[in-house]
């Protein structure tokens, strides 16, 4: 219901975010690989002063099984008081969960015991396609008209994948967003720089594609996604397209700097069909059009090919697989995880076209096995993935599984869930927090983390 | 009250809710790292304003000339409570069409669009009827006839509403900075709606 001030988590400015209060819990889906159980969304506690730190506190499951939980967002956010549609006297209150496989959408309540979320409303896969025309729903962001939420697959689960509407207050699927595709087919992940009236959108692929795994087939025949579009965010038509090349697969995970009056973002590209390697490129305004350009490549580790799954034992070398990033509120430090070698890479990307890495841990990994101090077993299995930063920049969470269908084809033995959590230093550099090691239930994989108040990838400005 | 007050009260109401405008010039000035830009910005808001409220000055003296003053009340009473309820319901609801990277012409259009879903000018509609219809007791006037004190009226309530407008995006682009927004941003839309509804209850009262 509408309040008397403006919610306290939205902040006009990313740099008035920065300072926001630390968390003290932190969301997170998890799903049942077997689709047996249903998948749920945990509480974590992550207020270093309480006795159940780095415990999961409470959850909320699903009304169905077979989800597959994935990303997810909130219902209202900071761009409640851009000044073009302001409207901030609402709470963030409700955390909208789509099932990536199911198309099912849930809407869940946090309050009134943030501990206790409970599931409000349940909008079928069939309602989504009639009215919207999709289905696969991916990503969640709360934005000028609405919530925003984005789907791999049109209704029959083929292309074009693209966006689509929910009414901000009544959650009512309110239909197609775009009204000029242009060439775009297929979707992944999008954002928008609000001072610059653009949406950005990357590609994967159509659900034939990757439910049952990644093809091989597809892959070196470089037909998933490797294109960017450019949108007008006002008028939904698509304005541009950037192809990286048929050397490069899966453009993956979209961030714009937080700062409105900066004109760029970085998004990572997963897989180069040359050599292995992974890229994170910066698109970026020159003239009147967009730009990309590769600012980092890191390049794929030797391996002994006995220690390698199937997919990669002909390579003789573990890819590093960069599956997310996420860039802190200040636009200073870009985090990168491998999911192949296990690493977490800290870049300092002041200068967004010379990154320089600033710090780096290992965990998990096809090959290295890396394990933490507050594991009990001593090799770790799956690798850093969904990552999120606090609003101040100083904790980095991430969770250890990519998608139920592709696990298994890098990490064959399974996935044993987990999440942890790193501490900046103030000038950068990263390190373990020794006591956060949530050690996931069996039978259920952690994916994206959502931290209550808001975050580095929930929440976009007007203000600089 | 005199008419011209509530026009000038009215006005300044206006200007205070940021949904009008000063908080959109306030972003502009900052996004841009420009006071000029802030301060130019005023004007289409303004103007913007102005056309949506002259479009209710227009049909208020087109409809009072032809019929009875007293149904004119009820219909714009009606449409008022009609106005607060639909803005109550789906108030921020609507497409966005017009964003940061907007020029002046965008952003006239856009202070129109506001002034007109909100309803800016039928708030009017109480001090317009006595106002601009007073010189046409017999209706035997022409519109002509109302032509001067309706200009003076439209302008009135603009030169009151970019007073308020200036002085508040002013103070918060040179001192308090958006940060002010968290704490100071009482719902307008709330008070709005209860405007909307109390001056359409007037009229139908």
């Amino acid at each position: 219901m509408a309040s008397w001030r403006p919610d306290p988590s939205f902040y006009p400015s990313p740099r008035l975010a920065a300072k926001a209060p630390a968390e003290k819990l932190a969301y997170v889906a998890a799903f049942d690989p077997d689709r047996k159980t249903p998948d749920a969304v945990a509480v974590v506690d992550v207020d270093p002063a309480s006795p159940t730190y780095s415990r999961i506190v409470g959850q909320v499951a699903m009304p169905n099984t077979g989800d597959e939980l994935h990303h997810f967002g909130w219902n209202a956010c900071s761009s409640c008081l851009c000044p073009n549609a302001p409207h901030p006297h609402m709470e963030r209150r409700y955390l909208v969960v789509p099932g990536l496989r199911s198309s099912r959408l849930h809407i869940i309540d946090t309050k009134p015991d943030p501990r206790k979320p409970s599931i409000v409303r349940v909008i079928e896969p069939e309602e989504i396609a009639e009215r919207a025309g999709y289905s696969r729903l991916h990503t969640i962001h709360c934005g000028p008209e609405g919530i925003y939420v984005n789907a791999l697959g049109n209704a029959e689960g083929k292309e074009p994948g693209g966006i689509f509407l929910l009414d901000p207050v009544s959650f009512d699927v309110m239909g197609q967003w775009e009204m000029e595709r242009g060439p775009q087919k297929l979707a992944y992940d999008f954002w928008w720089h609000l001072g610059h009236d653009t949406m950005i959108t990357s590609e994967w692929g159509t659900p034939d594609t990757f439910e049952n795994g990644l093809v091989p087939e597809i892959l070196l025949g470089s037909k998933y996604g490797r294109r960017l579009h450019f949108w007008d965010l006002h008028t939904r038509k698509h304005q541009q397209e950037i192809d990286f090349g048929a050397e490069h697969q899966l453009v993956f995970e979209l961030r714009p700097a937080h700062d409105p009056r900066k004109a760029y973002g970085f998004v990572g590209c997963v897989i180069s069909l040359k050599d292995l390697s992974a890229s994170i490129w910066t698109w970026y305004r020159d003239g009147s059009k967009w730009a990309v350009k590769k600012v980092i490549e890191i390049p794929a580790e030797p391996a002994d090919p006995a220690l390698l799954p199937p997919v990669l034992k002909g390579f003789g070398a573990v890819a590093p697989l960069v599956t997310d990033i996420d860039l802190s509120m200040d636009d200073r430090f870009l985090y990168v995880s491998c999911w192949g070698t296990g690493d977490m890479i800290q870049y300092d990307v002041s200068d967004p076209f010379k990154p320089v890495e600033t710090g780096r841990v290992r965990i998990g990994g096809i090959v290295s096995r890396a394990t933490h101090p507050g594991a009990k077993n001593g090799h770790l299995n799956g690798g850093p993935q969904m990552v999120e930063i606090s609003r101040d920049g100083k904790r980095v969470y991430f969770t250890n599984s990519l998608y139920g269908a592709i696990d298994p084809q890098f990490y064959p033995e399974g996935i044993d869930g987990w999440m942890v959590k790193l501490d900046v230093g103030d000038q950068g550099g990263i390190r373990f927090d020794e006591k956060f090691f949530v050690d996931w239930p069996k039978g259920h994989r952690p994916h994206q983390v959502r931290l209550e108040g808001g975050d580095c990838s929930s929440d976009s400005y007007c203000y600089p | 009250m005199s008419p011209w007050l509530m026009l000038a009260g009215l006005g300044a109401f206006h200007g205070l809710n940021p949904a009008m405008g000063w908080l959109f010039a306030v972003a502009l000035g900052l996004n841009r790292d420009s006071r000029r830009t802030m301060w130019l910005s005023l004007l289409p808001i303004a103007l913007g304003h102005a056309v949506s409220v002259a479009v209710v000055v227009a049909l208020v003296v087109a409809l009072g000339t032809v019929i009875d003053q007293r149904l004119l009340q009820v219909i714009a009473g009606a449409l008022l409570i009609g106005w607060a309820a639909w803005h109550a319901l789906y108030g921020h609801r609507h497409r966005v069409r017009v964003g940061m990277q907007t020029g002046l012409a965008g952003l006239g259009l856009w202070s129109f669009l506001m002034a007109t879903s909100h309803g800016a000018g039928l708030m009017l509609v109480p001090v317009l009827i006595p106002l601009c219809l007073a010189a046409t007791p017999a209706r035997e006037l022409t519109a002509a006839g109302s032509l001067p004190i309706s200009l003076a009226a439209i302008g009135l309530h603009m030169a009151a509403m970019l007073a308020v407008t200036a002085t508040i995006a002013t103070l918060v682009f040179e001192w308090f900075g958006v940060g002010f927004l968290r704490r100071g941003w009482i719902n307008l839309d709330a008070l709005w709606i209860a405007a909307l509804a109390a001056t359409g209850l007037s009229l139908l009262l």
